[in-house]
Order: C-alpha cells, then structure tokens, then sequence
C-alpha cells in the first residue's frame, strides 16, 4: 500500500500530536502521524507528568512558561470532552547547600525578568506548604504557585482528538523501518504498514529520536537514559505541592486521583534502552521519600515503571530543520522535559515548518550550537 | 448484564465506560487502562483484566487468547514504603 502525505510526523507522544494539531491548525493537509505503539505509549506516558517554570535557562523558561499557559485553557481551547486534569499545586525546590542556594536565586531572578513569579523561601516558610517536610540537610527553598501537574495520557489524547477533527490521520501500531532520502531531499517513509511518499518528516521519536535520525545518516549528540517511577495506593489529599530537589534527586507529587508519584534520577541508569523496573531504585526511592516525608512510611507502593530521558549535552531540547536534509525537521532531546514542553514545542515547530517567524526566537536550540561550543546548560533537571 | 456493573472495582469503571472505550477506539488492555486508570489500581488488573479482555473480544471479533494482557508492572502485591525503606540491603538489580 502507498500513501502520499504532506508531512509524516514520527512520534505519536506530546510532542508529535501538538505538532499535527498546531500545523491542521495552520491549514497544512494530508499530515500523517505514525506511531509505533499506541498514543502516549513511550516517554510521554511513562513521564512523572509534572509540569514547571522554574528552569535555569532563558530558553527553557520562556519555553515552560508558553506551554503552562496553554494548559490552563487546553480543555477549552482542544475542546476535549475529558479533562486533562490540569491542577496547579505549585513547585517547591529545596536547597541543599549555599551553592546550590546560590543558583536558585541567580534562577529565580532569571525567572522573575520573564515573567514568572517564582520566589526564595526559607525552611520555616517551606514548611507552611508542606507541613511534614523534614528540612534536614536543606538550607533553603524556591517556590512557584503556578507549576503543577497534569494527566499525561488525556493531554495527549485531546491533541490528538483536536487534530482528527481537522483532518489528521493517526496510524498506531506502526513502525518506521527506513527513510528515503534522494540527494538531500526526502522522498518517502518506508512502514510496517506501508510506503508513505512525503517531502517532509518531523523526528519527534522521544526516546528513539537518534535512531530516526540515523535513517537518513543524521548522528545526534543524544543518548537515552533510563529513569524510574513508582506510584502509591489513592489517599486523600495530603501534598499539594510538587516538593523536588536536584542535589537529592528525586521528586515527588500527589496527582489529583489520590496516588502520590515519586521518581529519582541515578547516575548508574542504563542507556541502551532497558525501560524494566529495578528492586535498587525501590529502595532508595523509599529511604529518600520516607527521611524527607516521614508520614509516606504508611503509603503503599502499588506499580513501577520507567521511561526514556533524551538527553543533550546542555539538557535542552533541539527544535528546528537540519542543514543535511532538506525537509527533514527535529523536535528531540527533551532532556526529560517534553511533556511539560508539549504545547510550545506543538506552536513553535508548527511554525518553523510553515515559515512563519517563531512566538518566542528559539533559533539558539539548533542541532548545530554543539559543534559551535554555544550551549548553555540547564542546572535544573532530576 | 447491567451498563452501569463495576468492571474494575479499583477505579470504579463500569461496563458502559469500558465499552464506550473500545467503541472509541481504544482496543488494547493497555490502551484503555491508560484511558480509564483500569488495572492501575492495587489489584493491578487481577480482577478487570479479563473482563475487559472479553469485552474486546466480543465488540472486535478478535480471539480472547490472540488479544495482549497488557504490561504488568512491579510490585505483584503492594507494599508500603516504609518496609520497603527498612528493609535489608541487597546487592542485585532485577
């Protein structure tokens, strides 16, 4: 079987379905959005769902900001009939010590110049949020009222819906096993479901991003990186707030439905593509999250699971067309921050690929800033 | 059988629900645990998977045994927090 399509979009998470929707939106047709599995069935589903504006660099910032306050109205604006479960509870980040106290507040005032009004707490005042927090080897604490928490299958889902409303095609359980490329052009996607003939692709693969690219002999500077997760039995409301640490390494959230999600970073995660769940993260989740919340003692774990972090080398993502490939566009390397991204990444790639100028100049999150020694890293990531 | 029957006695998804699911499109055990949280609670499935896996039989025509149980997640029973944070040290990962 062959189809023609205007563009295939590859990736069926977050940031693939707001591409289609914002590009349906534009007036582009016959866009096609192949997904190996089924929608929100790799990082996007498996991510701890949170979402944030307290970023340590401009980029990241502005780009958090765009996307919170597309949540805020993605029920109306999608017209979903669910609800995306959107509840801003607030982040609060704890310092561990003076140099890390240091960055939030070199943070906070990067935030507060873009219009975000996070602000610097001390142990008394994080403790007003959070009343059973063991302060403990923090010295301090940043704060934003605004960050929060969504569904991350129902957001996608309502991108999705959206988009078939305005003609999108969305093939699950598809696999792309090849991209034809004539001279520099692109001139088809080979699928287990059939040929697409395309000028255009967009990679938003998440966690397999470097392996779409490598179908047109593109290598990212990207690995991917286990992270874990685990969720507790439903109790009643107890954390209203997202309390994280990036010295610590974890994080950790009641979600609207009762369940309280935890997950923690680890330098010794695989990066081939192992997403099993291991028996050392369930321990050491539990002895960070039992210290820092002693009344979690009692919540029941009930399931973990783990996803992939697509990580650059300054942990910021890579959005826009590549040098190489004519039509071949990137929308990778979320660095574990594609969900929150979702709806900036959907608005700012839709309008890279229409040729329109960008809402927010993101020309400095090209692949190419690597080899020009141009990053600016990201401090703040679990 | 009664639309308004609780099939996933965790979340309280009943029958109707599971079949406006798969009518919607959602034909996986995966795929509408995702949609409707059956099988995240803390039976993990034991309960509503099957129900729901004939559901998808009968309204698709495919064979119950050619149908996928869906992933099953750690831990089998639950467990709290802080016996798993007293617990003894152990040097293997699973």
């Amino acid at each position: 079987m062959t189809m023609k399509a205007d563009i295939v979009i590859i990736g069926g998470g977050i940031s693939g379905a707001a591409i289609a929707y914002n590009l349906a939106k534009k007036g582009m047709k016959n866009i096609v959005v192949v997904e190996k599995r089924f929608i929100a069935s790799g990082a996007t589903g498996a991510c701890g769902a949170g979402i944030r504006q307290q970023w340590g660099t401009e980029m990241n910032c502005k780009i958090a900001k765009m996307s919170c306050e597309f949540f805020e109205n993605a029920n109306e604006i999608l017209g979903y009939e669910g609800d995306i479960e959107f509840k801003q509870g607030g982040y609060l980040l704890l310092a561990s010590n003076e140099k890390e106290e240091e960055q939030f507040k070199r943070n906070i005032a990067l935030q507060n110049r873009l219009g975000i009004a996070s602000k610097a707490l001390s142990l008394e005042e994080a403790k007003e949020i959070v009343p059973m927090l063991n302060t403990e080897g923090f010295v301090s604490a940043a704060y934003h009222h605004k960050d929060g928490h969504l569904n991350p299958f129902h957001t996608t889902l309502a991108f999705v819906k959206a988009a078939e409303k305005l003609g999108v095609t969305f093939m699950k359980y598809t696999e792309v096993t090849g991209i034809d490329v004539n001279g520099d052009e692109i001139i088809g996607v080979q699928t287990t479901k059939g040929y697409i003939e395309t000028s255009r692709v967009v990679n938003a693969a998440g966690g397999q991003s470097q392996d779409i690219a490598r179908m047109v002999g593109l290598e990212l500077p990207i690995y991917s990186e286990r992270h874990q997760i685990l969720v507790t039995e439903p109790v009643d409301p107890i954390l209203s707030t997202m309390v994280m640490s990036f010295t610590g390494n974890f994080y950790c959230q009641q979600v609207p439905h009762g369940g309280i999600v935890m997950g923690r970073g680890d330098a010794g995660e695989p990066r081939d593509g192992n997403i099993n769940s291991g028996w050392h993260f369930l321990e050491e989740m539990a002895r960070t999250i039992t210290k820092l919340l002693p009344p979690l003692k009692k919540a029941m774990v009930i399931r973990q699971w783990a996803g992939l972090y697509n990580i650059t080398p300054d942990r910021q993502p890579i959005l826009g067309p590549v040098k190489e490939i004519k039509g071949f566009y990137l929308a990778v390397g979320f660095s574990g921050h594609g969900f929150m991204f979702g709806p900036a990444t959907g608005i700012l790639m839709s309008e890279i690929i229409m040729g329109e100028p960008t809402s927010i100049d993101i020309s400095s999150l090209n692949l190419y800033r690597f080899d020009r020694g141009e990053m600016v890293f990201e401090p703040s990531v679990v | 059988m009664d639309p308004k029957t609780i099939i996933c006695r965790c979340s309280d998804i009943t029958l109707e629900e599971v079949r406006q699911a798969i009518s919607d499109g959602y034909t996986t055990f995966d795929e509408i645990k995702r949609v409707l949280r059956t099988g995240m609670g803390s039976c993990q499935g034991r309960t509503c998977m099957p129900l729901i896996l004939r559901e998808i039989s009968v309204m698709t025509g495919i064979p119950q045994e050619d149908l996928n149980p869906g992933r099953k997640r750690p831990p089998v029973n639950a467990v709290s927090l802080g016996a798993i944070a007293e617990g003894e040290d152990h040097d293997y990962e699973s």
